[in-house]
């Protein structure tokens, strides 16, 4: 046990050990592997993965730095593991969930009978950033809304796993995903062949499945719609295509004609049928959305009506993503499904409400604070770690705008063994989860563990100085 | 395939051997200028032959070395320098990594950390650019063995033959600026010793051996540029970058393409009539410069049939 030698186990929830020190039944084949290597085999380990994700160039963009610089995401080799029962758990919690959401938006844009019977405060919904009146009576192909969805999922020091976002528009990650796993099969190759591991490499292929599910037509085209090289995904969006083997385009790419979408090609142009698009709402369509949008298509929201092109996800799916919408996730289970929640929600106050509303500025100090629309760490405060000045700026922003607000008290996030300075020292992570929503619902097993290798940080995001793990569900 | 794509790929492989020649050129010269009386180094003609002495000038005040090679191999101010062009292909290629194979990514991007780490600092400078120039062979040598041999191969390879065609007349121009300023030097054993330098720089020499078995400019003039066999020839790339065209025509039937096509075979129909001694007598330098001009009216061509889409005509 020479490598966990000092590995402190007392405070948090540990995902390795238990809080007497003891490691958990499922991690123990793993942990006694980690503790036999020598501090030599562990430092070059940890060497070679990250020389082979620098030499593979999987990288992201840094947003802010002119015109995008391109950065390693930081791996860490020793993974995230989770028992068999407990991924049984989350995917049953997770369909149960993705399902809601999905009744839940096709509801919204269509009878809207949670709001008629007031389940949800109409104002809370149609006054939202992300309800988008334009799509009101569409109804996407096979009235699938969320076809790609990317639900973060922290445990608390209680041990309980808690829902934290319901990502729905673009989430990124699962590039990640399959390439941390190719890199750790290289590195430990015996604990793959012993240990049972769930292989996620389907990934590509039900994704494939998923969009050529929303069309109408037998063997359609599918293309991956992307913002560009400078968009801090890139390099995911060009993985997925590569890996479904179909076209990578760009807005610029692609023209509408008498309310069908082509692509330019050297040949002449040629029919897209279904479009999963890496680009949000607002920037699809300049003639529908915000006029001065350089990435998306003119034209290409009419050829949605028409049911010309089909988009994954759904035009609109964004109301479901915002962070105010999160609160009622629970209440939409019970009245669309009639099943209490699975996974639990973290306690939610909303700044629009008079009573949670004092309650938030009168403890901000105590809270994270998180703008409704907002994503990759942006726009938040982390209440125990912020100034003065942070916190009346966010007084501010919430009084001026409370239907943009709401705050959750801080969780402290479970923690993994992760290598820092050739040492092993516990670091905070969360868990997303990639859910597929087709003909079925399919969950790759586990999905990207972020870790925060900031010592105490709780902030994960990749913005922010996160990194990643891989995470092996046990597959028996 | 898309036309972005096409122009991206096109372009990957231009700048990967626009990248591999300088690489070559430069490992010439310096190993030509340590064989020379210090004083009579020639770094000036590496500049001329690029048109690059003026935005050289721009910032450097004297021409060595240190400052030539520091100019041509890492400064990114210079879009002729070795990393500015490994830059952009690596630049196209990420942004069509989802058609080209990874393992054609991986050797590029290796490459091209290589240099980024590097920090402009060379040990050995012999190593360093014969590193430079088998990791961009072997770029082409993975493209030719992993890649189907369909749109993306031929735009590829047009792109890099036309490059290596243009570079070729370049390369060989380089004895024009270098013995300008005193045509004595003609015959003498400096003249040779520049000429097998100039083959040599394009891996050339022992082939041009065993062709023509010793130096005679008009020789070296007919192997560099209308030798049929000989795949660096200007000739040789010219006619195999004909048969990609042709390729690509037969696969998009696109109903616009025949331009740069005529334009190809109206350089391949005029380099079959001349020989070593003609391409002299009329003027070395003014033919390549002919020469160059054509090569760019390929180019153009080409983008404006399959890379600007308004060109675009399908047939039925």
């Amino acid at each position: 046990m020479t490598n966990f030698f000092n590995y402190d186990t007392s405070e948090k929830y540990d995902e390795y050990f238990q809080s007497n020190g003891e490691v958990r039944d499922y991690a123990k084949d793993l942990v006694s592997n980690i503790a036999s290597l020598s501090k030599k085999d562990l430092s070059e380990k940890q060497k070679a993965a990250e020389l082979a994700f620098f030499n593979m160039g999987i990288t992201f963009t840094v947003n802010g730095e002119g015109s995008g610089v391109e950065r390693i995401f930081p791996f860490d080799m020793l993974p995230r593991i989770i028992a068999n029962d407990e991924w049984q758990m989350m995917q049953k919690g997770l369909k149960q969930r993705i399902h809601a959401l999905n009744l839940f938006i096709d509801d919204i844009y269509s009878d809207q009978k949670i709001l008629k019977d007031k389940v949800i405060p109409r104002e809370i919904v149609e006054g939202g950033a992300s309800f988008i009146k334009q799509c009101v009576g569409l109804l996407p192909p096979k009235r699938i809304w969320a076809h790609v969805t990317g639900t973060d999922l922290v445990r608390a020091a209680d041990g309980e796993l808690y829902v934290l976002e319901d990502n729905l528009r673009c989430p990124s990650g699962v590039s990640y995903v399959l390439e941390n796993r190719l890199v750790m099969k290289r590195i430990f190759p015996k604990l793959f062949e012993t240990m049972a591991i769930s292989h996620v490499d389907d990934y590509p292929s039900k994704l494939f499945e998923t969009l050529a599910w929303t069309s109408k037509i037998e063997d359609p085209t599918i293309v991956v719609l992307t913002p560009g090289v400078y968009n801090s995904a890139y390099f995911e969006h060009s993985f997925l295509a590569q890996q479904m083997g179909v076209p990578l385009v760009e807005g610029r790419d692609l023209i509408v004609e008498d309310d069908f979408v082509y692509m330019k090609t050297v040949h002449g142009l040629e029919k897209v049928d279904v479009i999963y698009r890496r680009i949000d709402d607002l920037f699809l369509d300049p003639l529908v959305f915000r006029a001065d949008s350089m990435l998306g298509v003119p034209g290409l929201m009419k050829a949605y009506v028409k049911g010309n092109v089909s988009l994954a996800n759904a035009p609109g799916t964004g109301v479901a993503d915002d962070k105010v919408i999160y609160k009622f996730v629970p209440e939409m289970i019970k009245y669309y499904l009639g099943e209490e929640s699975i996974l639990s929600n973290v306690p939610t106050y909303l700044c629009c409400d008079e009573r949670d509303r004092n309650y938030v500025l009168n403890n901000l100090e105590n809270l994270v604070v998180k703008a409704a629309n907002e994503a990759g760490g942006y726009g938040m405060l982390m209440g125990p770690s912020s100034t003065k000045t942070q916190r009346k700026e966010f007084a501010e922003l919430i009084k001026a705008n409370p239907r943009n607000y709401l705050a959750q008290p801080v969780l402290s996030l479970s923690r993994v063994p992760t290598i820092i300075n050739n040492q092993i020292e516990g670091r905070h992570v969360d868990l997303r989860p990639y859910i597929l929503y087709g003909e079925e619902i399919y969950i790759v097993p586990g999905g990207l563990t972020r870790v925060a290798l900031k010592k105490g940080s709780l902030v994960v995001n990749s913005s922010q100085g996160g990194g990643s793990k891989d995470t092996w569900v046990r597959a028996v | 395939m898309l036309s972005r794509v096409a122009e991206n790929i096109f372009w990957m492989q231009k700048y990967r051997e626009r990248a591999e020649n300088m690489a070559r050129l430069i490992d010439v010269s310096f190993n030509l200028n340590i064989e020379i009386p210090n004083g009579q180094h020639q770094w000036l003609p590496l500049l001329q032959v690029f048109g690059a002495q003026e935005s050289f000038s721009k910032y450097y005040k004297v021409i060595d070395m240190n400052s030539v090679l520091h100019f041509l191999t890492f400064d990114t101010r210079n879009p002729i320098s070795i990393f500015s062009c490994l830059s952009m292909s690596r630049e196209n290629a990420r942004s069509v990594r989802e058609i080209i194979t990874s393992d054609m990514w991986h050797e590029l991007n290796i490459l091209y950390i290589f240099l980024q780490q590097s920090n402009s600092k060379i040990d050995n400078h012999h190593a360093f650019y014969t590193r430079i120039k088998r990791q961009c062979q072997l770029f082409t040598g993975i493209s030719d063995t992993t890649l189907s041999h369909g749109l993306a191969w031929h735009f590829g390879r047009v792109g890099y033959l036309l490059e290596r065609a243009d570079m070729t007349s370049r390369l060989l121009d380089i004895k024009y600026f270098t013995l300008l300023p005193s045509p004595d030097f003609i015959g003498s054993p400096f003249d040779n010793i520049q000429w097998n330098a100039l083959l040599n720089s394009m891996s050339a020499l022992e082939m041009y051996r065993q062709k023509w078995h010793f130096i005679k400019p008009a020789n070296v003039v007919e192997f560099l540029v209308l030798d049929k066999e000989f795949p660096r020839s200007i000739f040789s790339c010219i006619v195999r970058a004909k048969e990609s065209l042709l390729a690509i025509m037969n696969i998009t039937r696109n109903a616009n393409a025949n331009k740069p096509f005529e334009i190809i075979t109206a350089i391949i129909e005029k380099l079959d009539g001349m020989n070593g001694e003609s391409i002299v007598n009329y003027g070395l330098h003014e033919f390549l410069d002919e020469l160059q001009k054509e090569f760019i009216a390929v180019n153009d061509g080409i983008s404006e049939v399959y890379f600007s889409f308004k060109e675009l005509v399908t047939q039925a």
